[in-house]
């Protein structure tokens, strides 16, 4: 997928990884809006890619708020165009020191499911239509490796991302010929404010650095095409 | 007819008149059959337009209640019909009309949002230019924040964004839903692709259908932008070649490619720009030769635009027979195919016959 002048939307862009990621795509020439609820973090950050010479807007919102949906993809492109790339990456853990499933709050488990699921869903929902008479789109989701193992604690969080792995294939099952691209794509564990908020004990020296996995995602995007269209790939070097 | 007040579910049930203006019939079904009428060789060519919410209520600087009603322009400034005191619970022909504003005038609204009126257009005073103050950034949220769909009192309840954008929204141009494509389940497109027929898409800023200004109804439809892209203008070029139809889905389809048509020679050419080309039975298609579009009732410029694909005296037969089924019309109503000048020899062939086409008794009501 060519980046250089793309129209791009990425959730979760206030901070860790979706900065990054709207720092790297920015620098390759695309037009970036970043959403976040929190605005003032987001303006910051925003504002520290426009120095560096990027284009980046800030549209502060939530995407676990089905009435957030149309306001996202209609600013969105109002902004900067049809979109062209979708990335997926905001993501709650839910309440953190992280539970036990049996201590999980029902309500708890429904709010990560909007936030990281049911919000990504909505999302494609409203823009890949768009892509796919276009004949040309790539939506990315940022899953984890919980999606995959089964950790003690993590249940909320990573049936949730396991949800979001199948949702990716399955769109690119209904999609694929249209033009339309989906992609997966674990990151690793990142020194990032929310593996602190995970694991408030970890090794910080053996944590990867945002701005180093940001580039590596970049890259995937760029060579999307070439990856199996529904394909989970890990973000490494 | 009667108009829907709400979407009704699943769209591929509800109901199509399908007119055939070569062999002068029609007959009613379902959406759910318009595959049936569309051949592999045509070119279905859908308005991306997405909807805004362009209903922003505000006041003057001297704190009289007004309406701006917003229309996009190509160069980021916008215009907008003002509207007086109230909402869309009143039909628009009663609202009272909006404060008389001259340029210079400043209108605040929600959030810190505020517009400096820069024109008053000739044709009505209602009719004016504004200027937002601001950056992108904030004119967008804020737009988004407070602007809520423009609705007429015909409809249930206040409209969510989502029940007015339609399967292929991208762009932020339309003031109101270009809602002939709102039937158009994915399903439904991907059959079609799957046999081999191509999509394509144009953006046409579908205006306001009433502004309850007899002066401004009177010049309807008002200049709209429309941009249609040199990949368009060659699927065109190419499906006509091959004998393929190009099917317009929605009255803003047609305006765009002949807009453009209008603006080249052969072949048609990618063309962005305003327009207000008047389409009725005097003028003579030279892009689109189908129509896939709502119920429209007699006396509006939407309905005068289908007299350009089919003879009025058909066109009436065949509304009044939907409407005698039930159907009903406006943004979330039934829908009618005008299959243009293909579509009898492929009916003759019998590959689209009624007696193929299974005709159900009636549109599913929910």
């Amino acid at each position: 997928m060519d980046v250089r002048g793309a129209a791009v939307v990425v959730t979760g862009g206030s901070r860790g990884l979706g900065a990054a990621l709207g720092a790297a795509l920015a620098r390759r020439g695309a037009r970036v809006v970043l959403v976040a609820r929190e605005g003032a973090a987001l303006r910051a950050t925003v504002e520290a890619i426009r120095v560096a010479g990027g284009e980046a807007h800030a549209l502060a919102d939530d995407v676990g708020d089905k009435e957030a949906i149309h306001r996202i993809a209609g600013a969105s492109a109002g902004l900067v165009g049809a979109i062209d790339i979708l990335v997926h990456n905001a993501s709650t853990l839910g309440p953190v020191p992280l539970r036990l499933l049996l201590d999980t709050d029902c309500e708890d488990l429904e709010r990560a499911l909007a936030v990281n699921l049911v919000g990504p869903f909505r999302l494609t929902k409203a823009i890949a239509g768009g892509m796919a008479v276009r004949g040309r789109g790539l939506v990315v989701h940022v899953t984890s490796d919980a999606a995959v193992g089964a950790y003690a604690h993590w249940g909320a969080y990573g049936v949730t991302k396991a949800a979001l792995d199948h949702l990716n294939r399955t769109w690119a099952a209904e999609l694929d010929g249209t033009g339309v691209r989906f992609v997966s794509v674990d990151p690793g564990e990142m020194n990032t404010k929310m593996h602190a908020d995970a694991v408030p004990d970890a090794d910080i020296t053996t944590l990867l650095d945002p701005a180093v996995v940001a580039e590596r995602v970049a890259r995937i995007i760029e060579r999307a095409e070439a990856l199996p269209n529904g394909a989970r790939v890990e973000a490494v070097a | 007819m009667s108009p829907a007040r709400w979407p009704r579910g699943w769209a591929l049930d509800e109901g199509l008149v399908v007119v055939d203006p070569v062999a002068d019939r029609f007959e009613l079904g379902c959406v759910r059959g318009l595959p049936a009428f569309i051949q592999a060789r045509d070119l279905v060519v859908v308005n991306d337009a997405a909807t805004l919410p362009a209903s922003l209520r505000g006041v003057t600087s001297a704190g009289e209640p007004v309406e701006a009603r917003l229309l996009t322009s190509l160069d980021e400034t916008w215009r907008a019909v003002l509207f007086g005191a109230g909402d869309w619970h009143t039909r628009t022909e009663d609202r009272p009309p909006p404060p008389r504003t001259r340029p210079g005038d400043v209108l605040v609204f929600p959030g810190g949002l505020r517009a400096t009126v820069t024109a008053v257009e000739s044709v009505s005073d209602r009719l004016v230019a504004l200027r937002f103050d601001g950056a992108p950034d904030d004119l967008w949220s804020a737009l988004y924040l407070h602007g809520r769909p423009v609705q007429y009192a015909h409809v249930a309840a206040e409209l969510p964004l989502w029940h007015v954008q339609t399967p292929f929204a991208s762009r932020p141009w339309a003031s109101e839903m270009p809602s002939a494509a709102r039937p158009l389940a994915w399903e439904l497109v991907l059959a079609l692709r799957a046999k081999g027929t191509r999509f394509a898409s144009v953006t046409h800023a579908a205006g306001l259908s009433s502004s309850g200004d007899p002066r401004l109804d009177g010049a309807l439809p008002l200049r709209e932008s429309f941009e249609v892209s040199p990949g368009v203008a060659r699927a065109v070029e190419s499906t006509r070649a091959q004998g393929g139809r190009v099917v317009a889905i929605g009255t803003s389809v047609v305006r765009a490619l002949e807009s453009a048509a209008a603006l080249s020679d052969r072949p048609l050419a990618a063309a962005s720009g305003e327009t207000d080309l008047v389409i009725d039975a005097d003028h003579a298609l030279r892009a689109v030769d189908a129509l896939f579009t709502g119920m429209h009732d007699a006396g509006t410029s939407h309905d005068a635009l289908l007299h350009a694909f089919a003879p009025e005296p058909l066109l009436r037969r065949a509304h009044a027979a939907a409407s005698a089924r039930g159907f009903v019309g406006h943004e979330f109503g039934d829908s009618m195919f005008i299959g243009g000048r293909r579509l009898s020899a492929v009916a003759h062939t019998g590959t689209a016959a009624s007696g193929r086409w299974p005709l159900p008794t009636g549109p599913v009501r929910r």
